[in-house]
């Protein structure tokens, strides 16, 4: 090694540390103990007892909740992502097209995206209340029957969805600004061969946008795995534990129940479904994920 | 165009002899008038949970229970948002918000990430790539696998009931904007780098006078959705935080809400959660309306480079 590459080594190294200490001692060694912990009972009163694979027992075989659990986790975050994803590309599209004051439309659908999820999760319980909230008192005026939207098992995953669907702005914002990037010319060459405006969108415009598209879906199935404010804070897991969902069940263990052993076993079992996840949606990305644009 | 033209049954049927020009403008006056009007409706849907939190704070008892609901509260009370932001210290739960968390990890967070990011684009060193990928590949972890662990070893620390547990991570860079930044940093030329260095500057040198002062926008997309995020925050705060005189205002006005709630629905319950949620928003109300570009330019560009 050069004097120089040296320097470079030192530089780059002392330039990168705060990353490299914080991955080593805020990642990488938590991840590490939370898979030991995993193997123990641990109450943070006591030392963690070794029992082996008690928890993972435990939560596959015994918890008559974990079952419930996933199978709100996998209906939520399954309908919610792409859900949300086609809602956030078919917006974008209205708002490419020709019209006039675009940004304040933008604005207008961006902005639920960034109110706290605590503040929205205020709101929309208000909102959807079966006595006082604004829905049900026009339905009933209307002579309508009221929605138990939150208060009935049936009503409260479908309702968390709609207020997913509501603060959809970072996608739509993303998808937005790929629309505008798609050259006019593959459009103009579109219309000289004749295609319709149905075709343009099909064989032109959705091509032009998979790469987004895959982003976006990446990041709302991550995120919908890590929901915790807005179902916390609307329904706390119920009714009846209808929106328990894994992040909460977790929270419930590990800082309600102080059971830090079967905490970490589930949050292990969520990382590698994560992981799986991402990498079966990536493998099979480049079956219509269209990379034509040439940009990195 | 012949979507929109067949969509109007009787334009095409009734007067088959009219020219296609003439039918193209009626198509497309009805496919404008529809879209405006989708636009509108959809608009009115997104605004009104915003429109119901602020007219429902400026109510009284009476005009929150009834069929079918008051939109415009007549009287209005605007006194409801005074009392409300002092039914609980709310004042000093804004302090905590900003001066404890939201701004030491907004500093945090944008020094090291710049830092990072400079080591991670603007200096060659073997093996530079392998720790970038990693750095990458760390945003896979979810939280909830680290959440745990490391609130044993803040335990350990005597840290729970303080805000180190929310602010001295920030110090160590968050590989998202350390990503973004990077993209950023990769596009300035690197004569610009080279010749302050045969100038005889050194790295921080050239960091502080050459590609800081040109990545400004980049600086403040972070720095904006950092605070934004940590005033948002609640899960991390419900962990730590366990003190009234340590709370945020995600956590004051959950507590709000427990108290209100718990007696049973007294009088102006919801009128006071919804005066408090309003003024929550209203700084990031704020904050967007004057920097809208910088918002939408953040977002955009995020999703694009990745």
């Amino acid at each position: 090694m050069s004097i120089n590459e040296r320097r470079n080594l030192r530089n780059g190294l002392l330039f990168v540390s705060p990353w490299l200490i914080g991955f080593l001692l805020l990642t990488l060694y938590p991840l590490l103990s939370s898979l030991y912990y995993s193997f123990t009972r641990y109450d943070l009163l006591r030392a963690p007892i070794w029992i082996g694979l008690q928890n993972y027992r435990e939560i596959f075989f015994e918890d008559p909740l974990f079952k419930q659990v996933a199978y709100n986790t996998v209906y939520y975050v399954g309908l919610s992502a792409p859900l949300g994803v086609v809602i956030a590309f078919l917006m974008a599209t209205l708002l490419n097209t020709d019209i006039k004051g675009r940004s304040a439309w933008r604005a207008v659908f961006f902005f639920p995206a960034i109110i706290p999820a605590f503040v929205t999760a205020m709101v929309w319980q208000f909102l959807l209340n079966v006595q006082y909230g604004a829905i049900n008192g026009t339905l009933q005026a209307l002579g309508l029957p009221i929605i138990p939207f939150i208060a009935n098992p049936a009503y409260a995953k479908p309702t968390l969805i709609l207020i997913h669907l509501w603060a959809q702005g970072n996608a739509l914002v993303i998808f937005l600004a790929t629309l505008q990037d798609v050259p006019r010319s593959l459009y103009e060459a579109a219309t000289v061969d004749g295609a319709n405006a149905w075709q343009k969108f099909k064989n032109v415009t959705i091509p032009m946008c998979t790469p987004v598209i895959l982003f976006n879906l990446v990041i709302a199935f991550i995120y919908g795995f890590q929901n915790f404010t807005l179902p916390w804070l609307l329904t706390q897991g119920g009714p009846n534990n209808a929106t328990e969902l894994y992040t909460i069940f977790l929270y419930r263990n590990a800082f309600v129940y102080l059971r830090m052993g079967k905490a970490s076993a589930l949050a292990w079992i969520l990382f590698v479904v994560i992981v799986i996840f991402t990498v079966i949606l990536f493998r099979t990305s480049n079956r219509w994920v269209y990379y034509g644009s040439g940009d990195d | 165009m012949s979507i929109q033209a067949t969509s109007t049954p009787q334009a095409t049927s009734a007067q088959p002899s009219k020219t296609k020009t003439t039918r193209l403008t009626l198509g497309k006056v009805i496919g404008t008038t529809s879209k405006y009007a989708l636009l509108i409706i959809l608009a009115i849907s997104f605004m009104l949970p915003l429109f119901w939190m602020v007219s429902s704070a400026m109510k009284d008892d009476s005009q929150v229970y009834t069929v079918p609901p008051v939109w415009i509260p007549n009287p209005a009370y605007p006194q409801n948002f005074y009392f409300a932001w002092n039914t609980y210290p709310f004042n000093l739960f804004a302090f905590n918000t900003v001066f404890r968390y939201a701004i030491p990890v907004t500093i945090g967070v944008t020094i090291s990430s710049a830092l990072v990011a400079y080591g991670f684009s603007r200096i060659r060193w073997r093996g530079r790539d392998t720790l970038f990928y990693l750095c990458i590949a760390t945003m896979m972890v979810p939280f909830q696998v680290t959440m745990v662990p490391l609130f044993i070893i803040f335990k350990q620390f005597g840290w729970v009931n303080t805000f180190l547990p929310l602010v001295v991570p920030a110090f160590f860079g968050a590989p998202y904007f350390i990503f973004m930044l990077r993209q950023f940093f990769r596009t300035i030329p690197e004569e610009l780098s080279d010749a302050a260095r045969i100038d005889g500057a050194n790295e921080f040198v050239t960091m502080w006078r050459v590609i800081l002062p040109l990545t400004k926008p980049a600086l403040v997309v972070v720095a904006l959705f950092t605070f934004m995020n940590a005033w948002n925050d609640y899960l991390g705060p419900l962990i730590y935080l366990r003190r009234e005189e340590q709370y945020v205002l995600a956590l004051g006005l959950e507590t709000l809400r427990l108290t209100i709630t718990s007696i049973g629905a007294t009088a102006l319950a919801y009128p006071y959660l919804m005066a408090v949620s309003s003024i929550v928003t209203l700084p990031i109300l704020l904050f967007f309306f004057f920097a809208q570009r910088t918002f939408i330019e953040g977002i955009s560009l995020t999703g694009i480079k990745g």
